[in-house]
């Protein structure tokens, strides 16, 4: 069969065009670009980490800096929730993490706020200091319940 | 009367069997050529053309309209409990793990698997197979193997293609017509899916979808009765066998791997 250059040039444009919609589908939309080589991990325990997943995003003042790495229950019945950050970050050590919600109904992700402290978290370390996920049926039971007291 | 009945039904077994077992011989033969010289790269690249390139238009025009109405259903349902803003991530989800993949296969199945048949099934006809034969080409390696590869091929980039299309379909119908926060409408997308689960899902999927049809078309052409009936008998069967198999395999992808 004799080389054809049309449609050659239409073959290589079309295999161009499938191997590009692959590699957006994995990298963009897939999102295997966020994970940083050898990132900066982190543990916090919490009593209630609510409707928080896997893969949830980390942010600083509303920044994506990482992602929840991985949720279990440890020995005394908390929830141990991995955090893996951005390397770069340098985080004080009285650095707080709390577990918030993306408007009214979005999804839960974790907010961490910097204290003020000089030394820094390293890797594989605890974050002390923690603020459990709000509950909305636990508040609008405790507002019920204190509604009913003062009468 | 009832023994004739009997006789017929261990007849048709037999008959299966026996079709499976020489379909099992075509994929072995089919594998065989693929990975052995001499390699057909230019025919390869023909294939490519009318299987690939020449069902694009109907998979982007496909994918974009199945994308504006899925933004269009969804949004009418979500709107319903207020959540809007997840109108992304259903759409992708759905598109990725289901949609995407199947609905690609079938609509190759119709524009490419059909045409595949017949062109084998009318070499079978008017006996150009054995005039290669003739000629020591052996047709599973010049005409068949080629086939039955682009489409594996192909599968996988119109799948991509397809989603992409779709998407951005969704994204017109969410965002230039509903008025959703392009922003939100694209991250909650992003965010809801991730490679291992769904993106490295609906590229298994689709690969197994290519091999199926590719080997379906190829086979029923190869089968078919030498008469003009036969041809036509091909191309039917090759639409009704690979379009049931898909979804039959679909069904236990997802069963067995939960993709």
């Amino acid at each position: 069969m004799k080389p054809a250059p049309v449609r050659d040039l239409l073959v290589g444009l079309f295999v161009a065009a499938g191997l590009g919609a692959i590699a957006y589908l994995s990298l963009q939309v897939g999102g295997i670009s966020y994970k940083g080589p050898g990132g900066l991990v982190l543990y916090a325990t919490f009593d209630e980490i609510g409707g928080l997943k896997e893969r949830a995003p980390v942010a600083i003042a509303g920044v994506t800096v990482g992602q929840v790495d991985g949720i279990s229950l440890d020995a005394e019945l908390r929830a141990r929730v991995v955090l893996d950050l951005d390397p770069a970050l340098e985080l004080p050590v009285d650095t707080s993490a709390g577990i918030r919600t993306a408007g009214l109904l979005g999804d839960q992700f974790v907010a961490l706020e910097p204290g003020g402290e000089d030394a820094m978290l390293t890797s594989g370390e605890e974050i002390d200091f923690t603020e459990s996920a709000l509950s909305i049926e636990r508040l609008i039971g405790r507002f019920v319940h204190d509604a009913g007291v003062d009468e | 009367m009832r023994a004739a009945a009997i006789e017929h039904l261990g007849l048709r077994s037999l008959q299966a069997v026996a079709h499976l077992g020489r379909l099992a011989q075509f994929v072995g033969l089919l594998l065989l050529h693929a990975v052995r010289r001499p390699f057909r790269v230019r025919r390869l690249v023909n294939e490519i053309f009318d299987v690939g390139v020449l069902s694009l238009v109907i998979v982007a025009l496909s994918g974009a309209t199945v994308g504006a109405v899925l933004g269009l259903q969804g949004y009418t349902t979500l709107s319903r409990f207020g959540a809007e803003n997840s109108l992304g991530s259903v759409v992708g989800l759905v598109l990725v793990r289901e949609l995407g993949p199947v609905l690609t296969a079938l609509l190759v199945t119709g524009r490419a698997g059909s045409a595949m048949a017949a062109e084998i099934a009318s070499m079978v006809t008017t006996q150009q197979l054995d005039g290669l034969r003739m000629m020591s080409i052996d047709p599973i390696d010049f005409v068949v193997a080629p086939k039955a590869v682009a489409m594996l091929l192909v599968m996988p980039m119109l799948n991509a293609l397809f989603i992409g299309f779709a998407l951005f379909g969704g994204y017109l119908v969410g965002v230039a017509l509903l008025g959703l926060e392009g922003g939100t409408y694209v991250t909650s997308m992003e965010q809801s899916i991730d490679f291992p689960n769904d993106v490295a899902g609906t590229l298994l999927k689709s690969t197994i979808f290519g091999a199926l049809v590719g080997v379906i078309a190829t086979y029923r052409g190869m089968v078919s009765e030498p008469t003009s009936a036969g041809v036509s008998a091909a191309t039917t069967g090759t639409v009704v066998i690979a379009s049931v198999s898909i979804l039959v395999a679909d069904y236990v992808i997802t069963a067995l791997w939960g993709i």
